[in-house]
């Protein structure tokens, strides 16, 4: 069975977003993702200061098996991208809503409500997907 | 679970990284039942599989000896690569793809025919394939004392038959280990008995890793009709000497031998990050153009590694497209990981 933690939102995807403090939001994919894509082998993450658009590939995720494109849910500029990945991208497999997050991203103002899912839609949605 | 050549089987079972490092340095069992087992039996089995393959079973001397070979069309084209086993004057044991198995069998019965050779497929053997250092001592522990000791006494490339068994010291790794045809009814007790003896479940992901690290090639990837053994690795499977023996292909090779190959299967390193995948374009420094036909990530070098066939003048490096950016690679020569040592730096 796969981990969703009742705190986050998540999409169609599998990204899953976390709201920070500071009204930025952590974005990763979820355990889900991992455990369909297998050993994660490298990541390539974002540099801070890029501005994407909702549904723009922001990141790529590359396991023994194959490499998959991760969208930004919502539009915004990215802070920080997670640099502990480039030489540890197994902690996606091992922790993939604490240690594997991909990048942080603020907002972009007066952008569109994003179509996020709760935690109970998720796992309805992965439960029909025969995850 | 994947469809293989019709077959639903794992990808793996736990964690493919974990699977694969359990063969390099322990021991790990895979379920090759889906390949195609065949008995080749008749007075006149030697001549008919010295027309029909490549390599010369002449070679096979000792009962029990193996030898990999190709399977030809009239053209070169590799029909299908396969294991044969010499077991009697008159009884020869083949072990054929399962992608691969209907028109092998069609070819090989077409071609048996003239040689009044009997083509029997034991689909009633499963094939489990136990490899790693550890791999032979392990197998032989659920064999008779006799048994064991007689399966620890074969030599590299040779099979026998112990207490109901074919066990075979073959392998698809680059480990020692033993590949071992028995009943289907059979299988699933020994594979748990495995289990408890310390072998660890490989899924399909770590079996591809592990013989490209090895350097051995897939058919259907690295070669196919389309493509003929001096330009995917496997010259040195066709057996030239001696010149009257007339195998199927002999002279569409002879004629490519004379030219020149075109092409040649190289390995690939990447030097930077990344993973290399098959269909990638290769760019090779002066003009030119290849493919890659086999890539995936090592997980023995930690860096990415690849099977790509290239313009036969490429020299000691090149670059590869990946999605849209061009990354350098070396030409190194196969294979990267044997005995568990990395052969490549």
């Amino acid at each position: 069975m796969s981990n969703v933690p009742s705190d986050l939102k998540y999409t169609k995807t599998h990204e899953w977003l976390r709201t920070l403090p500071d009204g930025t939001l952590e974005i990763g994919i979820t355990d889900h993702a991992q455990h369909s894509l297998g050993d994660l082998v490298f990541v390539e993450v974002p540099e801070a200061g890029r501005k994407l658009s909702a549904g723009e590939p922001f990141a790529v995720v590359e396991s023994v098996k194959a490499a998959s494109d991760v969208y930004s849910p919502v539009a915004g500029e990215v802070t920080a991208g997670n640099p502990a990945l480039a030489s540890e991208p197994e902690a996606i497999n091992s922790d993939a809503y604490g240690k594997g997050w991909l990048m942080r991203l603020r907002p972009a103002a007066g952008g569109a409500a994003p179509a996020l899912l709760s935690a109970a839609e998720y796992e309805k949605l992965i439960a029909e997907e025969g995850g | 679970m994947v469809d293989f050549g019709g077959w639903d089987m794992p990808l793996q079972y736990g964690s493919q990284i974990a699977e694969h490092h359990a063969v390099r340095r322990g021991a790990g069992v895979f379920d090759v039942s889906h390949m195609c087992v065949v008995d080749l039996e008749g007075a006149r089995v030697r001549p008919f599989l010295q027309r029909l393959l490549a390599n010369d079973v002449g070679r096979l001397k000792a009962p029990g000896k193996a030898l990999y070979g190709c399977m030809l069309d009239e053209t070169g084209g590799v029909i299908d690569d396969l294991i044969v086993y010499f077991l009697e004057d008159s009884w020869f044991r083949a072990v054929v793809n399962a992608g691969t198995r209907e028109k092998d069998l069609a070819w090989i019965r077409q071609h048996a025919a003239g040689f009044g050779v009997d083509v029997a497929e034991r689909a009633d053997l499963a094939m489990l394939a136990v490899q790693g250092p550890e791999a032979r001592a392990k197998a032989a522990s659920l064999l008779s004392p006799a048994g064991a000791a007689s399966a620890l006494a074969l030599e590299p490339f040779f099979g026998r038959e112990i207490d109901g068994w074919f066990v075979a010291r073959t392998g698809y790794t680059g480990e020692d280990g033993f590949e071992i045809m028995l009943p289907g009814t059979e299988a699933e007790r020994v594979w748990k008995a495995l289990n408890s003896a310390g072998v660890t479940s490989c899924g399909l992901g770590a079996r591809d890793t592990l013989r490209l690290e090895a350097g051995m090639s897939l058919y259907g990837s690295d070669m196919d009709e389309g493509t003929h053994p001096f330009e995917s690795g496997l010259g040195w499977t066709v057996a030239l000497e001696p010149r009257e023996r007339a195998f199927i292909g002999r002279e569409a090779l002879e004629a490519i031998r004379a030219r020149g190959p075109q092409r040649k299967l190289v390995g690939l390193l990447l030097e930077g990050r990344g993973v290399l995948r098959s269909h990638q374009k290769v760019l090779v420094p002066d003009g030119g153009e290849g493919e890659i036909t086999s890539g995936t990530f090592s997980p023995t070098l930690e860096r990415s590694i690849a099977l790509a066939r290239v313009p036969a003048a490429a020299g000691s490096s090149v670059q590869v497209d990946i999605r849209g950016k061009l990354h350098e690679a070396r030409i190194v020569r196969p294979p990267f990981v044997r005995h568990g040592k990395a052969l490549v730096s």
